[in-house]
């Protein structure tokens, strides 16, 4: 049990008694963490989440901006780390399911999910047994609801062995006229529970959410681990979508953490109303469940419609035709109040407000006191770093895990798992790009600059696609919150990332907080997780691989002397300390920009590859567009804008921020240089793509394109197979 | 033209064949699996997903459903039925095509885009290609591996519809990938023609294959 001292007090004087064995574990739930967000809440205040576009902002169960005259993009984040830790193939697969039925909560039909892995390093036995199984059962989920997964990323890192973190964003497709929220607007309209049967599976998975991990977790908390069953996750999307398109349904929530108490109290508080709920209605997967059981179950693939009286003859047909297990469970009542009834006698009596809105907590933060003083390490050899670089796990290709994923379905994937986004198409014409990102080394050794440069690498993938950063979703995974020092990161991401969002008036739709990520005394690097859409105009695509010989190799950005958290540092020098690269708002804003300005204008397709420079640096970016493209290349580093007294392993492998690469016709090259210096941007030539060679003098490197490939394909494989 | 497209719980590339029907000039109509009689149609179209989850093996719930009686009187009528991914699971599994479908090679669900040969043109679906044609276009299964003792026999009768070329990534015999049964006009595919049909996608080579059904 969870709930403080100071908490069951509020809870005594607001309801004037104790409460009831069956309401403390009500309000024991909607007062967890991940229910009530009482400790970020005062944080997430710090994003933007207004702008013209946005339709619906947090709050919800995902967030609305506007995407077409009769479109609009739907999007939400979720965590499922503590799930996946002790069971990864259900963990991971029923995450997939809850963020999907958040999607399809707001009236929408999803259409892409994109999953960011943490894990462990794959030298580690346990860990190779969770990423595995986590991916075939994001596979196995993902794949039979015919949800394609397009994109997402994976870091591995020591601190995750023992808590991996699963995060998935999925994106939605509503018509404007048709978006549904999960709110009991109406005196009298009923509650219609549909989907799964409730079961006795995930009974606290929130209050388990909402602590730390043990090594006794995985026997202890494995009922906490809801069990996935995406057939019938697919049977509930089609009735939904079907019922959507017969009737005016009020509201419409699914069933997430917490479980009805969550799903019903905060539909009644959020129109202002109250809830009476049967017990003996609801349909049940086993005999003998105690109310609290009911109460608290987390069965999967439920939700909840609100529909007036008259409409659900129509809505049980529905789902009869898809052979769900329904109820009418309750009505939507005047009196504010939740009350649980079995056979009429009432067993529970609490404040839709009370559960709806528990007491914000104040948490202390404290700078953790650290040893980052900067270490002096000798340049390794620039060709056996590129190499080295290309075959590590954070940088080489994620292959192995989408070739696993149904990316296709839906006939929307434009551009295919692998570049910097994904990019789906809307019609002939217009499309969206998605993509998420994070760097957790850059974040341990410096949140503000890590939580912002999570937002300024998100930004850059979807601007290296062609495309207009449109909203952003995150999922913010950090330690227990009750630590100062943990808290402490976290103020420190969200300022950052917020302080970015902002100069790009980029609004923040909907978002996940998931706290107490520690096992064993080991936390988690701060890992606020970022997705951003971005909209854009088909003809804009630009994709990474070089194109033709004799295209100009452009950089765009400003280069420092910023190896500190690299991956160069922690792949060929196992060091992670010092100072993180810092995030020049400004800069970052004017790259965008720039590149956005160039690619709008660029009618004769004069620009033929674009792709951001983030882990790995110039280096590894480089050798990308040329493994990608099958071509070579001849890079002079002189010319690379920035600090002039740079090695050239400084050049090649720092991690700043705000750069682009991009490759131009030949004839196009000196106007798009000019242009771009004129504006104040900094840019230079820095070479041309030729031959089947990687040339970089004055790092001594020369690699050919095959050694590039070999060594960026295979080797996640090398592990899994 | 009115194309039929069988829909079971668990399929999900039914919207997309409605799609891509409409671009080649056909009136796709769904159809949910209790239906028995599909006498208006001019042809069908079993798309893929995991019909019934997939449970017990791929098609093999599907495959007991009563349009699967339809289906067999569409065939009796010599119309074209075209099964793709778990469609061509199905018929498979009924007997309409011969061999089977099983687990790929490395028990791994493969998504990806590869080169096939295609084997006949006698088929209403590949009639507008080449013989020996190169064509491209994506696999996304986990039991797509094709298995038929009597390999000999299907060759002899021009049986084989496509083959991977220079990679087999499921481990399918000699890489056939598309059978049909002996007239042809039962055509089990496990590539994706629906997902290979329009250039904006990566490949419009698959576009044939509803073209070709198109006034058959």
């Amino acid at each position: 049990m969870t709930l403080t001292v100071e908490e069951m007090e509020y809870i005594k004087n607001e309801l004037g008694r104790d409460p009831n064995p069956l309401e403390y574990g009500m309000l024991d739930i909607m007062f967890s963490e991940h229910c009530s967000y009482k400790s970020s809440r005062p944080v997430l205040a710090l994003f933007p989440t207004k702008g013209e576009k946005v339709i619906i902002g947090p709050g919800d169960d995902a967030g609305i901006v506007d995407l077409t005259e009769d479109l609009a993009l739907v999007m939400g984040m979720e965590s499922h780390n503590h799930p996946s830790a002790i069971e990864p193939y259900g963990g991971a697969g029923t995450g997939i399911g809850g963020i999907i039925r958040d999607i399809i909560s707001m009236g929408a039909m999803p259409v892409a999910l994109l999953d960011s892995l943490r894990f462990g390093p794959l030298e580690d036995q346990r860990s190779r047994y969770l990423f595995e199984y986590a991916v075939k059962g994001i596979s196995d989920y993902g794949n039979q609801v015919g949800v394609p997964t397009v994109g997402g990323e994976v870091e591995f890192h020591e601190n995750y062995r023992l808590n991996p973190l699963v995060n998935v964003v999925c994106a939605g497709l509503v018509r404007k006229d048709s978006i549904i929220r999960g709110i009991a607007p109406n005196v009298g309209d009923v509650f219609v529970l549909m989907g799964g049967r409730t079961g006795r599976d995930g009974i606290h998975g929130v209050t388990f959410a909402s602590e730390e991990l043990t090594s006794s977790s995985e026997l202890e908390s494995r009922p906490a681990v809801q069990v996935a069953d995406p057939f019938t996750k697919k049977q509930v999307m089609e009735a939904t979508l079907e019922a959507l398109e017969e009737i005016d349904i009020q509201g419409l929530k699914d069933l997430g953490g917490g479980g009805l108490t969550c799903c019903i109290s905060e539909m009644a508080a959020k129109g202002g109303n109250g809830a009476l709920m049967e017990l003996s209605k609801v349909p049940l997967r086993e005999e003998g469940m105690t109310p609290y059981e009911i109460m608290l179950s987390e069965s999967q693939e439920r939700m909840v419609f609100v529909v007036k009286p008259g409409d659900v003859e129509i809505l049980l047909a529905i789902f009869q035709k898809y052979e769900l297990s329904y109820a009418v469970i309750g009505e939507v009542t005047d009196d504010g109040l939740m009350v649980v009834t079995r056979e009429g006698e009432v067993m529970a009596e609490l404040p839709c407000e009370l559960l709806a809105d528990p007491p914000l907590v104040e948490r202390e933060a404290r700078e953790p006191v650290r040893d980052d003083e900067y270490v002096e390490l000798v340049d390794s050899s620039a060709d056996e770093a590129l190499l080295a670089l290309l075959s590590s796990l954070n940088i080489a290709s994620k292959k192995w895990v989408y070739r696993q994923f149904d990316h296709e379905v839906q006939i929307r994937t434009v551009v295919k798992p692998g570049d910097d986004a994904a990019v789906l198409r809307v019609d002939q014409e217009r499309g969206f790009t998605l993509t998420t990102d994070c760097n957790n080394i850059h974040c341990y050794l410096d949140p503000y600059h890590g939580g912002a440069g999570a937002v300024a690498e998100a930004i850059r993938n979807v601007v290296a696609m062609g495309s207009e950063p449109l909203c952003m979703v995150d999922c913010l995974n950090f330690g227990n919150p009750e630590k100062p020092e943990v808290f402490w990161q976290f103020k420190e991401c969200v300022q950052g990332m917020s302080d970015l969002a902002h100069r790009f008036n980029l609004p923040v739709i909907s978002g996940n907080v998931s706290f107490y990520n520690e096992t064993e005394g080991v936390t988690v690097n701060p890992s606020p997780v970022v997705g951003v859409a971005g909209v854009m105009d088909l003809k804009d695509i630009r994709t990474t691989p070089f194109k033709n010989e004799g295209d100009v190799i452009i950089l765009i950005g400003h280069t420092h002397p910023e190896l500190d958290g690299s991956a160069y540092h922690k792949t060929m020098h196992g060091v992670m300390q010092g100072k993180a690269p810092q995030v020049d708002i400004e800069a970052e804003y004017q790259s965008a920009q720039a590149v956005l300005d160039l690619v709008k204008n660029d009618d004769q397709g004069s620009i033929t590859a674009l792709h951001d420079l983030s882990n790995g640096g110039l280096g590894v970016a480089l050798a990308e567009m040329a493994l990608e493209g099958g071509l070579g290349a001849v890079v002079d580093l002189s010319s690379v804008p920035g600090n002039l007294d740079m090695t050239p392993i400084q050049v090649l492998f720092s991690e700043s921020h705000s750069r682009y690469l991009l490759t131009v016709q030949e004839g196009s090259a000196h106007e798009v240089i000019t242009h771009l210096t004129g504006n104040g941007v900094p840019t230079a030539s820095i070479g041309r793509v030729e031959g089947k060679m990687l040339v970089i003098d004055q790092a001594g490197l020369t690699i050919n394109v095959e050694e590039l490939k070999n060594a960026y394909q295979g080797a996640v494989e090398k592990f899994m197979s | 033209m009115k194309v039929g497209i069988i829909r079971f719980p668990g399929s999900n590339c039914d919207r997309d064949v409605f799609h891509v029907l409409g671009l080649v000039g056909c009136e796709g109509e769904y159809i949910w699996w209790n239906q028995r009689d599909l006498s208006k149609f001019d042809a069908i179209v079993i798309p893929g997903g995991f019909s019934y989850g997939d449970y017990l093996r791929a098609g093999a719930i599907a495959a007991i459903t009563p349009v699967i009686d339809g289906i067999k009187e569409v065939v009796k009528e010599d119309k074209p039925v075209l099964g793709i991914c778990n469609g061509a699971q199905i018929l498979a599994e009924v007997g309409l095509v011969p061999g089977v479908f099983t687990l790929n090679e490395n028990a791994q669900f493969i998504c990806k885009w590869e080169e096939m040969e295609v084997k006949t043109t006698r088929s209403p679906f590949t009639r507008l290609y080449k013989k020996g044609e190169t064509i491209k276009m994506p696999i996304a299964h986990g039991e797509g591996r094709y298995y038929n003792p009597h390999i000999d026999d299907l060759k002899d009768q021009d049986q084989v519809v496509l083959s991977f070329v220079g990679n087999n990534p499921n481990g399918s015999i000699e890489g056939i990938t598309g059978v049909c049964d002996l007239d042809g006009r039962v055509c089990a595919v496990m590539p994706h023609p629906e997902r290979a049909s329009e250039s904006i996608l990566g490949s419009d080579d698959g576009i044939k294959f509803f073209k070709g059904m198109v006034n058959y």
